[in-house]
């Protein structure tokens, strides 16, 4: 087993839902009430010592019952490896703890993955839509429940007539 | 007189002074300022709200997604070689580099091994991919600022590399010529002579661009002390490319996870001291010469020998075939419009191009669709950091610090 995977397997004796290592990434899942202490692990502790987050991204799996799941991804400058943390939330109750008090680089990242996908995210310093407008009322586009063409007012438009020349 | 407005100040012109009540007062308040979307240093459609106090920015909130055209959306419903005309249209100035990341993304997800001369026919044309990028945001940057010149005489040399661009590919800019599992087709001698010729042409021309610049009271006065972000700021921030290592973080996946040719190749890589406009610049200007000197080794090294991996369930076969051949023609037919089956996994791919870390994150349930895909895009996460850059600057310095990211909305929107 990857020793980073291996290390959080001996800190965390509950909490850690499944470890999997695929293609040389290394993905740790867990649940979502250990999630901040999971991470306050990757970013402090010498041997993990992840101190540059690489991304925050969301996956809608909608036949699941935990229906959401949330992906940060982190890389460590000094030691030169990279692991995924994950974690599930359910559609009811839909928010998980923000990880911005630790890597400021996911303030708009995590927003990101509000607008998309509708994940709250508490202690959030700044929770609005990042990439749709304010006022856009018609959902999460990237659920897998939104149609690809989009929803909304658009539908109701008619098609013009040709003009005669 | 009262003021509802919590931030408005009054002043009593001089409290010392014997009449002071009987003088008049003078009010301060911030100023919202809108900068954009529609303005020409922003480099695409971008809005920034400022707070100013006089012409100091105390808070500035970008306001983005004029762009956005729902990219990762779409990448769900199409198969993964359709997905490639797309990322040309993320960020449209450098549009090699995002074919690379995104085919080593798929690549890494059905570890599939790309033969040799396609590798180093990857890694030339991404060098020269970062040449261009390079030569655009030099030219931009120096126009935002005031320098026209610098900005002719980078076209200039650009028009050379995009034509060469055309010749190779057919596009100039929107060019897909990477392929997963190798490369379209492979460069003609007329391509290497043409390249060999520019790179002799371009060397003397660096040092050309830098002549305006290096000593221009000006440009000095505007990038040095702009912006300054520190390393341990940089890197919580998620930053990356010219715009970490500015701030002295040596982090480059050429070097960190090397790929493609590039362990081959003996290049440095420049790190800036501290963390200003102007090390970014001169960041980017060594880069060009490392460049050149990539080009230069890949070049030699090269040798003969297919451009395209053999595995027909995934790769394109070869156009010959494909005119010629009925089979070849189904092959491809297929393999665009149904496409291959991919193992059910998740990877991410993350590739040095020459804005920062462009990755792809991908999860697949197995059959030919991606079931989600992620682009990490540096530009977006650059712009995370530009409230933190640009307290306590001028307005005139906001179109610098975004300048200074090499920011292109199409990709920062998506």
């Amino acid at each position: 087993m990857h020793p980073l995977l291996q290390r959080i397997q001996q800190t965390f004796t509950v909490g850690v839902a499944g470890l999997a290592e695929w293609r040389g990434d290394a993905a740790v899942t867990v649940t979502r009430d250990k999630l901040h202490e999971v991470a306050q692990f990757l970013r402090n502790d010498p041997g993990m010592d992840f101190d540059y987050i690489v991304h925050v991204s969301s996956v809608d799996w909608p036949d699941d019952e935990e229906r959401f799941e949330v992906v940060w991804e982190f890389y460590s400058i000094r030691k030169r490896h990279r692991i995924r943390l994950k974690t599930r939330v359910p559609e009811s109750d839909c928010v998980v703890d923000s990880l911005t008090d630790l890597w400021k680089g996911a303030d708009f990242m995590e927003r990101e993955v509000f607008d998309m996908m509708g994940i709250r995210f508490r202690n959030h310093p700044d929770l609005r839509r990042i990439l749709m407008p304010d006022d856009y009322t018609e959902g999460y586009p990237l659920r897998k429940d939104f149609p690809l063409r989009g929803k909304g007012w658009r539908d109701t438009f008619d098609f013009l007539d040709e003009v005669p020349r | 007189m009262a003021f509802e407005d919590q931030r408005t100040t009054v002043y009593k012109i001089d409290p010392e002074h014997p009449e002071s009540e009987s003088l008049p007062t003078l009010r301060t308040e911030e100023l919202l300022l809108n900068l954009g979307p529609q303005h020409p240093s922003t480099h695409g459609v971008l809005k920034v709200i400022l707070e100013l106090e006089g012409e100091r920015l105390v808070k500035s909130t970008p306001v983005m997604g004029y762009l956005h055209r729902g990219v990762e959306k779409l990448a769900e419903d199409g198969t993964y070689h359709q997905f490639i005309p797309h990322t040309d249209r993320l960020d449209y100035v450098c549009a090699m580099y995002n074919n690379f990341a995104y085919c080593r993304a798929v690549e890494k997800l059905l570890n599939l091994q790309v033969p040799e001369r396609a590798e180093y026919l990857r890694t030339i044309v991404a060098e020269v991919q970062r040449i261009i990028g390079h030569q655009f945001w030099l030219g931009a940057q120096a126009l935002d600022i005031g320098a026209m010149t610098v900005f002719f005489y980078c076209f200039r040399d650009r028009e050379i590399l995009l034509d060469w661009f055309n010749e190779l590919c057919g596009a100039r800019l929107t060019t897909s010529w990477y392929r997963i599992g190798g490369v379209e087709r492979d460069l003609t001698p007329s391509l290497i002579d043409k390249l060999k010729q520019f790179l002799d042409y371009f060397l003397p021309k660096i040092d050309e661009y830098q002549v305006f610049l290096e000593k221009n009271r000006i440009w000095l006065g505007r990038t040095k002390g702009v912006a300054v972000i520190s390393a341990e700021d940089a890197v919580n921030f998620g930053l990356s490319g010219p715009v970490l290592r500015g701030s002295g973080v040596d982090y480059d996946l050429r070097k960190y996870e090397p790929y493609s040719a590039y362990p081959k190749c003996e290049f440095s890589v420049p790190v800036g001291k501290n963390g200003d406009t102007y090390d970014r610049y001169w960041i980017r200007v060594m880069e060009l010469y490392e460049s050149v000197k990539i080009i230069r080794q890949c070049l030699d090294q090269m040798q003969e020998g297919p451009v395209m991996a053999d595995v027909p369930s995934v790769t394109l076969p070869p156009k010959e075939r494909v005119f010629t051949n009925l089979e070849s023609m189904i092959q491809q037919f297929k393999l665009f419009s149904q496409g291959f089956d991919a193992p059910p996994g998740e990877i991410y791919c993350g590739t040095e191009a020459h804005k920062g870390e462009l990755g792809f994150y991908i999860v697949s349930t197995g059959g030919g669709k991606p079931y989600r895909l992620k682009i990490r895009a540096p530009s977006f996460i650059h712009m995370g950091a530009f409230d933190h850059m640009a307290r306590g600057y001028m307005i005139s310095d906001a179109c610098t610090i975004f300048g200074s990211y090499d920011i292109v909305m199409g990709e920062c929107d998506r």
